[in-house]
C-alpha cells in the first residue's frame, strides 16, 4: 500500500478534529473531536513506521510501540476528561465550553457562575436572581 | 590588694550593681535595695582607700591594650592623680547617699529596679571618667552618663513635662558631644595618642600644632555636659526628674564632669589664649544669666538648678585664670552642699505637696514638719552664699582670690582679661547668690499663712543622709583649703584678705537686701493675695508628690517657671527684668526661633519634595508599563477556542516559515 493512502486519511482525520475542537460547543464533542486528531496521529505513527521499517534491516517497530503507548494515555485523558466534564455539568448545569469563561481578564467569581445557572438551571442561590437581574 | 586593683573595682562595683539590678529586678525584688546600696557604698571605702594610698603623691598610672588598632592606640589605662582620688571620693559619697535617700524618696514606685539600677550605672560610668587615663574609655563614661541622664529626667514619662525633658536634655548634651568627639580625634592625631600623660607631654613639648580649634571643639561639648552658656537650657527643664537624680546628676557629678574634664586637660587650654578668654566670657555669662534667672523662678528645684549653672561657672572661671586647684576644690565643695540642698528640697516637697515657692510662702510652721530639712538646708545655703566658715566661703575665695593674682599680673598662664572677666562677674555672681539664697529660704521656710500640712515624720533614708552631707558643708572647705594644695597643683587656696572682705562683703549686702525687700513686699502682699498648687495625693511616698506637683505647676499658675505672687522680692527686686528672669531670658524661645523652626521648616520641604516632586516621577515611571498590561490582559477573553486558534495560527505561521527557509526562498 502507498504510503499517500494512510497519510491523506490521517489529515483528514486531524482536520476534521481540529475543526471540532475549533467550532463545536459541547465540552465531549470537543474531546471526542481531540480523539479524533489523536488517532490521526497515531496513524501516522504506525504508516511511517511501516514505511520507514521496509528499507532498514532490522528494525524495533518503536512507532507501533510508541502508538500502543499512546492508546492507553489516551484512554486514561478521556476518561479523566469526561469525568472533568461531568462534575462541570452537575455543578454548572451546563457543557457549553463558550459559558465557561472563568479565566477571563476581569472575570469575578460569581458572575459567568451565576450567570450560567441562571439561563439554564433554577438558581440555587439568591445571588443569582440578582445577577440575572442585573444581566 | 595593689592601689591599681582597688582603682579598678571602684567603678566596677556599681557597673556589675546595676547588671544584677537590672536582671534580678523583676523576679527576686528583695534584693534590689541591697544591690542599689551595697555596690556604692564598698566603692567609697574603695575609693577613700585609694585616695589614702595615692595621698596626692606621684600619680598612678596603669594601661593595657587590648587589641592593637593600627593607628592611634586606644588603651585602658587608669591615671589616678590628686584630682582625680578626690573626686572620686566625692562621687561615691554623693551617690551612696541618693542611693540610701532614693530607698525612702521612691517607696512604692514600681520603677524603683530599673531607677536604682540606672543609678549605680551613672555612677559607674562617673567614676570611668574620673579614674580613665584614657580620652576613648573617658568618652565611653561620659556618653553612658548622658544615656543614663537621659533616662532618669524621663523617669516620670507619663508627665509630658518629663518627656520634653529628657528629649531637650539628650539633644542639647549631643550637640555638645558632637564637636566634643572631633574635637577629641583632632587632638590625638596631633598627638599619636589618647593617653592623657601623653598628651600632657605633647603640650609640654608643643606637639599640638592647632591647640585654639581643638581647645575650642571641646569646649563646647563641655558646655553641654556642664550646662554653660550657651547649652544650659537643658538643666532647668531637667528638674523634672526625680529630686535624688537631680541631686547626684543635676548638680553633683555629671555636670561637674566638664570641669573635671577641662581641669584634666588644662595645660592644652592654657596653650590657647583666645580659649582662655572664650572660657572666661562663658563663665561670666553664664554667671550672671542663671543668678538673675534663679532669683526670678518659682520652682524651688530650679531655683537651685539655675544656682548649679551658675556654681560650674564659678568652677570654669577658676580654670579660665588656669588654677585648677580652685576650680576642684569648688567643684568638691559645692557638689556636697548643692546634693545637700537639692536632697533637704525633695524633703520639703514631700512635706509642703508643693514646688512652688508662691505656696510655700503662704504656709505656717514648715520648717517645724521638716526640722532636719530646715537646719542643714541652712547649713547649705549658707555655704552656697559663701558666708565664712562654711565650705562655700572658703572654696569660693580661692576661685576670687586666683582671678585676683591674674588681674594683679602675678601669674603667666593667663590673659589678663579672662582674670578680670571672671573677677568682676564672680564679685556680681557672689551678690546675686546671697539674694536668691535669701529668697529661697525666706519663702520656704518664713512664711505664714494656714498651716502646713502633716504627714508624719519623713523617712529616716530621707533625713540621716542630709546630715551626713552637712557635715562636709559645713567643714571641708576649713580643713580643706591647707591640705588640698598638696593634692593638686600646689597652689596656695588660703583665701586672700581684699576679695575675702569684698567677696563676704557683697553676699552680706545681698543677702540684707533681700531680707529688707521681702519685709517690705510680704507686709503689704502676702496675706490678701491667695495662692496655692498643693498635690493630690499627700499621703504617698515623695517621688509620687513631686511628680504631681510639677506637673500641676503649669496648670495652676500658667508657666513651669513662673508665679504671679507680689509678695516675692525677687519680683521688687528684678524690677522689670523679672518676667524675663523667670523664662531664663527667652533663651528657649531664641533657640525656638533659630533652630527648631528652621529645622521644621526644611522638614516640610523635604516632605513636600519627597511626596510630591520623586513621587510624581516614580508614578510616572509605573504608568506606560501598567498602560502595556492593560491592553495585553484583553486578550485573556476566557474562550478556549480563541486561544487554540491562536495556538494553530501561530504553529501555522511558524511552519510556513520552516518550510520558506528550508527550500532557500
Amino acid at each position: 500500500m502507498h504510503l499517500a493512502y494512510p497519510a491523506v486519511l490521517s489529515a483528514l482525520l486531524f482536520c476534521t478534529g481540529l475543526y471540532g475542537v475549533l467550532a463545536r460547543r459541547n465540552a465531549i464533542l470537543v474531546l471526542m473531536s481531540v480523539e479524533l486528531m489523536l488517532n490521526a496521529v497515531n496513524l501516522n505513527l504506525v504508516a511511517f513506521d511501516v514505511w520507514l521499517s521496509r528499507t532498514a534491516e532490522e528494525t524495533l517497530h518503536s512507532g507501533q510501540a510508541l502508538t500502543l503507548f499512546t492508546i492507553a494515555i489516551a484512554a486514561a485523558e478521556i476518561g479523566i476528561g469526561l469525568a472533568i466534564v461531568l462534575a462541570v455539568y452537575r455543578n454548572r448545569g451546563t457543557s457549553d465550553i463558550d459559558k465557561l469563561r472563568d479565566t477571563a481578564e476581569g472575570h469575578e467569581p460569581d458572575g459567568p457562575d451565576s450567570d450560567a445557572t441562571g439561563r439554564e438551571a433554577p438558581a440555587p442561590r439568591a445571588a443569582g436572581e440578582k445577577a440575572e437581574a442585573t444581566a | 590588694m595593689t592601689t591599681t586593683t582597688l582603682a579598678v573595682l571602684v567603678p566596677l562595683l556599681p557597673f556589675l550593681g546595676a547588671l544584677a539590678g537590672l536582671l534580678l529586678g523583676r523576679t527576686a525584688p528583695g534584693f534590689v535595695r541591697p544591690l542599689a546600696v551595697l555596690p556604692t557604698l564598698t566603692s567609697l571605702a574603695l575609693a577613700a582607700t585609694v585616695a589614702w594610698r595615692q595621698g596626692g603623691d606621684q600619680a598612678v598610672d596603669a594601661a593595657t591594650e587590648l587589641t592593637p588598632t593600627g593607628s592611634v592606640p586606644i588603651e585602658l589605662a587608669l591615671h589616678i592623680d590628686g584630682f582625680a582620688a578626690l573626686t572620686a571620693v566625692l562621687v561615691t559619697v554623693v551617690a551612696g547617699c541618693v542611693q540610701i535617700y532614693s530607698t525612702g524618696y521612691l517607696r512604692d514606685d514600681p520603677r524603683y529596679p530599673s531607677y536604682a539600677a540606672l543609678v549605680s550605672l551613672f555612677t559607674s560610668a562617673m567614676l570611668l571618667v574620673v579614674y580613665s587615663g584614657d580620652l576613648m574609655v573617658l568618652l565611653v563614661g561620659w556618653e553612658v552618663m548622658g544615656i543614663c541622664s537621659y533616662f532618669l529626667v524621663g523617669h516620670y514619662w507619663e508627665t509630658p513635662e518629663a518627656r520634653a525633658a529628657s528629649l531637650k536634655a539628650f539633644l542639647v548634651t549631643k550637640l555638645g558631644d558632637v564637636p566634643f568627639l572631633i574635637g577629641l580625634f583632632a587632638l590625638a592625631t596631633e598627638a599619636g595618642s589618647f593617653r592623657i600623660t601623653r598628651i600632657l607631654g605633647a603640650v609640654a613639648n608643643g606637639g599640638i600644632e592647632h591647640p585654639t580649634l581643638i581647645a575650642l571643639l571641646l569646649l563646647a561639648g563641655v558646655a553641654g555636659k556642664s550646662a554653660q552658656f550657651p547649652l544650659h537650657t537643658w538643666l532647668p527643664d531637667a528638674m523634672a526628674g526625680p529630686t535624688p537624680v537631680s541631686a547626684l546628676i543635676h548638680a553633683a557629678t555629671m555636670v561637674a564632669a566638664g570641669v573635671y574634664f577641662i581641669a584634666r586637660l588644662l595645660p592644652l587650654f592654657e596653650a590657647s589664649q583666645a580659649a582662655m578668654v572664650v572660657l572666661a566670657v562663658m563663665a561670666a555669662v553664664t554667671m550672671a544669666g542663671s543668678a538673675l534667672a534663679a532669683l526670678a523662678q518659682d520652682d524651688i528645684k530650679r531655683v537651685l538648678a539655675y544656682s548649679t549653672i551658675g556654681q560650674l561657672g564659678y568652677m570654669t572661671g577658676a580654670l579660665a585664670v588656669a588654677d585648677r586647684g580652685a576650680a576642684v576644690f569648688h567643684l568638691l565643695s559645692h557638689g556636697a552642699f548643692k546634693a545637700l540642698l537639692f536632697l533637704a528640697a525633695g524633703v520639703i516637697i514631700h512635706a509642703a505637696g508643693t514646688n512652688s515657692l508662691a505656696a510655700m510662702t503662704r504656709m505656717g510652721h514648715l520648717r517645724d514638719r521638716v526640722p532636719d530639712a530646715y537646719w542643714t538646708m541652712t547649713v547649705a545655703l549658707l555655704a552656697l552664699a559663701a558666708i565664712p566658715p562654711f565650705s562655700g566661703f572658703f572654696s569660693k575665695e580661692a576661685v576670687l582670690g586666683v582671678a585676683e593674682h591674674v588681674v594683679t599680673g602675678h601669674t603667666e598662664h593667663a590673659p589678663a582679661a579672662a582674670g578680670w572677666i571672671v573677677l568682676l562677674a564672680g564679685l556680681v555672681m557672689a551678690l546675686l547668690t546671697a539674694a536668691y539664697a535669701m529668697r529661697l529660704w525666706l519663702l520656704a521656710f518664713r512664711g505664714y499663712g494656714t498651716e502646713a500640712p502633716d504627714h508624719g515624720r519623713q523617712p529616716l533614708t530621707m533625713t540621716m543622709v542630709l546630715w551626713v552631707l552637712a557635715v562636709p558643708s559645713l567643714a571641708l572647705g576649713g580643713f580643706a583649703f591647707r591640705v588640698l594644695p598638696d593634692w593638686f597643683d600646689g597652689h596656695d587656696l588660703t583665701p586672700t584678705l581684699t576679695t575675702s572682705v569684698l567677696g563676704t562683703g557683697v553676699a552680706l549686702v545681698g543677702g540684707i537686701i533681700t531680707y529688707a525687700t521681702w519685709r517690705h513686699t510680704t507686709a503689704h502682699a502676702a496675706a490678701r493675695v491667695p495662692l496655692g498648687a498643693v498635690a493630690a495625693h499627700p499621703e504617698g511616698d515623695a517621688g509620687l508628690v513631686e511628680a504631681e506637683a510639677i506637673a500641676t505647676h503649669e496648670p495652676a499658675y500658667g508657666d513651669i517657671a513662673y508665679a504671679p505672687d507680689p509678695s516675692d522680692p525677687g519680683r521688687l527686686l528684678l524690677g522689670p527684668l523679672h518676667r524675663h528672669a523667670a523664662a531664663g531670658f527667652h533663651l528657649d524661645a531664641v533657640y525656638t526661633t533659630l533652630f527648631v523652626r528652621p529645622v521644621r521648616a526644611g522638614a516640610s520641604l523635604v516632605r513636600f519634595l519627597d511626596r510630591e516632586v520623586v513621587e510624581t516621577y516614580v508614578r510616572g515611571a509605573g504608568t506606560l508599563p501598567r498602560w502595556l498590561g492593560a491592553a495585553v490582559r484583553r486578550a485573556q477573553t476566557g474562550n478556549l477556542q480563541t486561544y487554540v486558534s491562536a495556538l494553530l495560527a501561530g504553529t501555522v505561521v511558524l511552519a510556513v516559515a520552516v518550510v520558506l527557509v528550508a527550500t532557500g526562498a
